[in-house]
């Protein structure tokens, strides 16, 4: 077990190491910092001051190496355009970030099961075609208009649901949370909802043909046979079996929701880090978007790492070492 | 027809009520290209610790008629007319709900592949408790005494260890032992065991026969043997129904049907089967093919490939008819 989890983070090390060097490169030669930092007007002795304080005069080798131990120390310098450390605004923007994604998730896995439960089980009854048809719509349409069109409904006619923003946010020492309002709730339905769509629908879709898959194997017939209740034979061995793939799926799209997040949080100006990213780019701010490039790096390797951890969970067949069986 | 068959056939099944009775079953699949009869008056009975060979060619209709009676034809398919009764009670026509109830306490089943047939996320010991509790009105402590007793009973060493193993830990033949264990646990009466060692290593083959030919006899359960092998039913079986493209053509004592076989494709498929002694895995090769459900001939089925085929056979469908020992659906036993 501790070998599995040993050689998992070491063959993430390559990754880990790439966008690194992908986040270095652009930190080094994309744009000019020196000059975005001294802005107009300077004299050489400042810029040879301020080149030897971010080290640029030394070597390639030297400057990465300083670079990733400083990025190991979660140190990423300075952002250009606030002039605050680059750590210090994404610790401060992750919560809201991550409440949304792990909402978002919420709503994809807790609609999405389900419908797809369902929609494999009741193959042709209206309401899986229904289902089947508000999927594709979720599919098709891009995430700013799925959201621009929530906040038409929501926000402009029922003016049920705020349109922008975080509402009230309570803070549990550096962690600030929005689910201690009624405010804070609110605001996080829509964007939630936005961001959750497309995997719901994804999800849905992948436990559908799952369980289609499942329910013609031998041992559904078998558990069939032997007169298992259809809530035992469904529920139990039928989606048991669908989770391998879907937990590989709902992993990797939990990745991509905080990845995606940054089209939703800038529909609704959700104070994230993907808000961030997008204002950073803008200002070709980058510290913050090398910072946050392999943040995301690593929101994904931790993703992989916990998917695989939870197949072994799931899957007595991976429990055995190498060979096992017979 | 259903008058005759209802008397039992020839010096062959005992005296009893039959457990199970089949009457003129006829099972069709709608397709887009009309529909296909997958069996057409299917008959026979098993009688209460009876076993009941079925032989046949791929493709004669022996898995269906055990799906039928199990109530697990798979859509479209259907039971198009006849009946099939339990002890006397027809379950042919029951909601699904109390079919359910029937299948694994009533009627056990044993599938062919036992790689496939259990699930591998649960351990063995949880599918058979989930089997006895859903059946027996026994709690989860004496479920899983009887789930460790019925592993031992089918001959797994070890078995208060194996109850907690994942059948992917079993060899296949044990696994069979164990889909053996699960079709037998809630004690049913009557078990459809369809090719239960086709998919294994020939070596093991006659050891899994042997112990589901004890357990039946143990436990008094009937049995409706699906098998190729024509040795399996010379040793296991009390009767023998031949099947040909979903109809059964012959049906008598095991003996008769091996010795004097009647129809003339029961001939051929005995036609060289040496003493016991010698086994003959697989039943011999007649020339030609059996028809296609589509393309069924008029008449005899088998009128395409029979040597003794006459004008008679080429219109007229033969029903079961009294053939000595045995009866058989030829044309050459018509007594007119
Ligand atoms: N879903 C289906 N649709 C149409 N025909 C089928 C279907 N399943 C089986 N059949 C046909 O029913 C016949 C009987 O099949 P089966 O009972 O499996 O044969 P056996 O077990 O004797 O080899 C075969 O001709 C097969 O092609
Ligand atoms: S009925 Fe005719 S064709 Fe059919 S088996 Fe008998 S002799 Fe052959
Ligand atoms: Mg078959």
């Amino acid at each position: 077990m501790f070998a599995f989890i040993v050689s998992r983070i070491l063959q993430a090390l390559p990754v880990m190491l790439t966008v690194s060097l992908i986040s270095f490169a652009m930190f080094a030669y994309v744009g000019d910092p020196v000059a975005i930092m001294l802005g107009q007007d300077f004299t050489e002795a400042q810029r040879q001051a301020l080149v030897q304080q971010l080290g640029l005069d030394q070597p390639f080798f030297v400057q990465f190496a300083t670079f990733l131990g400083n990025a190991v120390q979660g140190e990423f310098g300075l952002s250009y355009r606030l002039s605050r450390p680059v750590a210090e605004l994404i610790a401060e923007r992750a919560p809201a970030t991550l409440e949304l994604a792990l909402c978002a998730a919420f709503i994809a896995l807790a609609v999405g099961v389900p419908m797809g439960v369902y929609t494999g089980l009741y193959r042709h009854s209206w309401l899986s075609r229904f289902f089947l048809t508000f999927s594709l719509i979720g599919v098709s349409l891009p995430t700013f208009l799925i959201g621009i069109l929530l906040i038409l409904t929501f926000s402009v006619w029922l003016g049920w649901l705020p349109s922008f923003g975080r509402g009230d946010v309570a803070r549990l020492g550096w962690w600030s949370t929005g689910f201690l309002s009624w405010s804070g709730i609110k605001a996080l339905i829509l964007p939630a909802i936005t961001l959750g769509l497309f995997q719901l629908t994804l999800i849905m879709r992948l436990v559908r043909s799952e369980m289609l898959e499942v329910l013609r194997t031998d041992y559904i017939k078998f558990a069939r046979a032997r007169g298992l209740p259809n809530r035992m034979v469904h529920f139990g061995h039928a989606l048991k079996n669908t989770l391998v793939p879907v937990i590989t799926i709902a992993g990797l799209q939990l990745g991509a929701i905080i990845a995606f997040a940054i089209v939703t949080e800038t529909v609704f100006q959700w104070p994230g880090m993907g808000l961030l990213f997008i204002q950073s780019v803008g200002a070709a701010d980058i510290p913050v978007m090398a910072a946050y490039l392999m943040l995301i790096a690593a929101v994904f390797v931790t993703i992989n790492l916990i998917v695989d951890l939870l197949y072994y969970a799931v899957d007595p067949r991976l429990r055995i070492g190498r060979g096992g069986g017979h | 027809m259903s008058e005759t068959e209802t008397l039992p056939a020839a010096g062959s099944a005992p005296a009893t009520a039959p457990l199970l009775s089949v009457r003129n079953l006829r099972v069709e699949f709608p397709t887009r290209r009309g529909t296909l009869v997958a069996l057409d008056d299917v008959s026979f009975d098993i009688h209460p610790g009876e076993v009941l060979g079925v032989v046949g060619e791929s493709g004669a209709g022996k898995s269906m008629t055990g799906a039928a009676i199990i109530g697990l034809l798979e859509p479209p398919g259907r039971i198009a007319a006849g009946s099939i009764s339990l002890a006397g009670k027809r379950i042919d026509n029951l909601p699904y709900e109390q079919m359910r109830r029937i299948r694994g306490r009533e009627i056990g089943a044993i599938f062919q592949d036992p790689l496939t047939t259990l699930n591998p996320l649960y351990t063995v010991g949880r599918q058979l408790v989930e089997t006895i509790t859903t059946h027996l009105p026994v709690g989860p402590a004496e479920a899983r005494r009887r789930a460790i007793e019925w592993l031992e009973l089918v001959g797994i060493p070890a078995a208060a260890q194996r109850v907690d193993s994942y059948p992917h830990e079993f060899s296949g033949g044990m696994r069979q032992r164990v889909v053996i264990a699960l079709a037998l646990c809630a004690e049913p009466k009557l078990v459809v065991a369809d090719e239960p060692t086709t998919a294994l290593d020939v070596s093991i083959q006659a050891q899994v026969i042997a112990l589901l030919k004890r357990l039946a006899r143990e436990k008094g359960t009937a049995m409706m043997l699906v098998t190729h092998d024509m040795g399996v039913i010379a040793e296991t079986a009390d009767r023998v129904a031949v099947m040909y493209a979903g109809r059964i053509i012959e049906i008598g004592a095991v003996r008769s049907v091996v010795k004097e076989a009647a129809h003339p494709y029961t001939a051929g498929l005995m036609g060289s089967i040496p003493p016991i002694s010698h086994r003959v895995e697989r039943l011999e090769q007649i020339d030609g093919a059996m028809p296609r459900l589509s393309a069924i001939p008029p008449g005899c089925p088998y009128n395409p490939r029979c040597p003794r085929v006459f004008d008679k056979c080429l219109t007229l469908r033969p029903e079961l008819l009294d053939a000595g020992a045995t009866r058989a659906a030829c044309w050459l036993y018509d007594p007119k």
